[in-house]
């Protein structure tokens, strides 16, 4: 079966004050309702791809915050186990937040504060998306290119192309899935990747070790 | 003069090759896709110093980078009179939070410098695509620019978080024009009806303050001051500033002095811009007394690998500061596996990790405690340098800088939207 090229991409993120803040698990949720969509990406993803501290212990902004500086360990686990792949889009991811939080504070005996100094800043992002002028048509290709490719490819491909694939996947999945069959178990492979609680650079690494073992395998004469 | 070529193995190497060393190739080539729609491009960037101070230095490396991807970057400073520097130090002053009044002598010695400064580039400015202004010193030449051909952009390098209202009021009405503002970090951005870019500041690996030393030269540096081995020494370097605070950090090393035997380095530059450095200098010498294992250090603006030698050869890095910006001083020591006990402010909140780069404090109290807590746990301290290290690779080195820089442009020039995608070039 023959597929049509991958164009490897590549992008840039920067990010945008929005002015608002919060001081307050209240306010946290009063300003939800209504901030920037593009607020929720950055929170949830755009972290990735700008300066951070090394352990991505938390997967979210919120719950580091709440973890952090509300010095909330229920709200912070609560917001933390937030899977924002699952949802259908930015709304839903949305209301999934405000719900958490609005359960926290009707259950709370207080609203918990954070000081001067500590508030939850809300920061939008904007993306600049670039075509490398790489193509590929043979998957195994992808072995010398992997280790190679720039961060911004890396998360363009496997953390972006999740609000813009069908099933919220993986661009390489989904071109691989255009072969029919034939690569189903590297497809499997990839898909099994937990982006959450990592890196960009240990992300790489796990696609490349997917793609080896993979090619190893079949190499072998093992079932793939 | 921009372009800086070393000889290396017979090989003539450019800017961005010798980055790739440090910062590997995939980087590089990131930028130069980034830097493709942007090529021809008049870029402008505007000051107030071309030595001494963060911004100075970054300029120094930003722009010949710019020119090396295809960029025609260029870099001017305003100039003005003692009146001038008076304000705009008062101006910084009081933007970081003192409650000091601007006399109206000092702000018409303001406005009428920027004006004869903007008769000087009248030119340049008119003609450039993105005009980038640095702090408040020039910030009212957009206001005098009225033919302006493109984007102007105004750069706030300083902690505005809290800032004195009359001033900042005053200085809102030059901003307010402007395509867009960036900040450092969040804390500081002020609400202005354009975008609020953030991007934090970098430093050079290659230049002479951050390459690496020969031992030879990091201990004949240290011995030329007097510094010696018998003891840990611990250094703050920065302006000699009020807001450094360079005697809070003396009451430190009095407080650790008790305890453990230390010596003391407090080694400032002098900006430029900056008239009160001479009469804070005198009142830390004061403070200091004679006590020989303190070491007051008057260095020249261009004393960037005397300054790299006394990080290298220091044990823990501090920078005791009550406001700042970002701190990039907090960055060299980071750079340098050291680390860095700073203070709770600006910056240096996103650099200093507790437990994990260094400490962050409050007091002078704060700081000791930790010293001597570092001091008793070698082991600790090289885990902390090494992760500082790791840190500013992967946050805080100019590429990075220079891909938001390159990504702001492209975002001005091709459209607001959440997601810009740009073609390739039709061959």
């Amino acid at each position: 079966m023959v597929n049509q090229a991958f164009n490897i991409m590549d992008c840039a993120l920067i990010a945008i004050a929005t002015g608002e803040k919060a001081q307050n698990l209240r306010e946290l949720r009063d300003q939800l309702k209504y901030i920037h969509p593009g607020c929720l990406y950055y929170h949830f993803w755009g972290g990735l791809l700008n300066p951070h501290f090394d352990d991505p212990e938390f997967q979210n902004d919120f719950a580091m915050w709440a973890s952090r500086y509300l010095h909330d360990s229920k709200i912070s686990e609560q917001l933390s186990i937030i899977d924002p792949n699952v949802f259908k889009d930015i709304e839903d991811l949305r209301r999934e937040v405000i719900e958490i939080i609005e359960e926290r504070l009707y259950t709370s005996d207080h609203v918990p504060w954070v000081k001067t100094g500590q508030e939850f800043h809300f920061i939008r992002s904007q993306i600049v998306i670039f075509d490398t002028g790489v193509s590929q048509r043979d998957p195994k290709d992808f072995l010398k290119i992997i280790p190679n490719m720039s961060l911004g490819s890396i998360y363009y491909h496997f953390i972006d192309s999740r609000r813009r694939t069908p099933g919220n996947k993986n661009d390489f999945s989904v071109w691989l899935a255009g072969f029919g069959d034939k690569y189903q178990g590297l497809i499997e492979g990839l898909d099994n990747i937990d982006p959450s609680f990592t890196t960009l650079n240990e992300l790489r690494q796990e696609i490349n070790f997917v793609f080896h073992n993979y090619f190893k395998r079949r190499s072998d004469g093992k079932s793939a | 003069m921009f372009f800086i070529i070393t000889l290396k193995e017979g090989l003539m190497e450019s800017l961005l090759e010798q980055y790739a060393h440090v910062v590997g190739n995939e980087v590089i080539d990131h930028l130069r896709q980034l830097a493709n729609p942007l090529k021809g491009m008049k870029i402008l960037h505007i000051n107030s110093t071309k030595e001494g101070g963060g911004v100075a230095e970054i300029l120094n490396r930003l722009i010949p980078l710019k020119i090396e991807l295809g960029i025609n970057a260029d870099w001017e400073i305003i100039t003005g009179e003692k009146d001038f520097y008076q304000c705009t130090k008062k101006m910084h002053n009081s933007l970081q939070g003192d409650r000091d009044d601007i006399s109206p002598s000092l702000l018409s010695a303001y406005e009428r410098t920027n004006l004869q400064n903007f008769e000087r580039l009248k030119k340049k400015l008119e003609e450039a695509d993105i005009v980038f202004i640095h702090d408040p010193q020039p910030a009212p030449l957009l206001n005098f620019c009225k033919e302006r051909k493109g984007k102007w952009v105004w750069r706030c390098h300083i902690d505005v978080s809290h800032p004195y209202r009359p001033v900042w009021k005053y200085l809102r009405e030059y901003i307010k024009d402007y395509d867009a503002s960036i900040w450092s970090i969040s804390d500081f951005a002020q609400p202005l009806s354009h975008p609020l870019y953030l991007i934090p500041p970098s430093i050079d690996p290659l230049s002479d303050k951050n390459i690496e030393l020969p031992k030879k030269e990091i201990s004949d540096f240290l011995d030329s001051w007097g510094i010696n081995s018998d003891s840990p020494v611990v250094t703050q370097v920065s302006r000699f500033d009020r807001f450094k605070d360079p005697i809070g950090v003396i009451q430190s090393y009095r407080l650790i002095k008790n305890y453990v035997p230390i010596q003391l380095v407090l080694a400032g530059g002098g900006a430029s811009d900056d008239p009160e450095g001479k009469q804070v200098l005198q009142e830390v010498k004061t403070f200091a007394g004679n006590d020989p294992d303190i070491h007051i250090l008057e260095l020249p603006p261009d004393a960037h690998r005397a300054i790299n030698a006394l990080q290298r050869g220091s044990d823990i890095i501090i920078q005791k500061s009550l406001k700042e910006g970002f701190g990039l001083t907090v960055t060299e020591g980071l750079w340098k596996g050291k680390p860095v006990i700073g203070g709770d402010t600006g910056g240096i909140k996103l650099q200093v990790i507790d437990h994990y780069t260094g400490f962050r404090v409050s007091t002078p109290e704060g700081a000791a405690i930790r010293v001597r807590y570092l001091l008793k746990h070698p082991g600790t301290m090289k885990r902390m340098g090494k992760n500082a290290h790791q840190f500013v690779l992967d946050n805080y080195l100019i590429t990075r800088h220079l891909r938001e820089y390159l990504t702001l442009v492209v975002s001005l020039t091709f459209g607001s939207k959440e997601s810009i995608e740009l073609k390739l070039p039709a061959h």
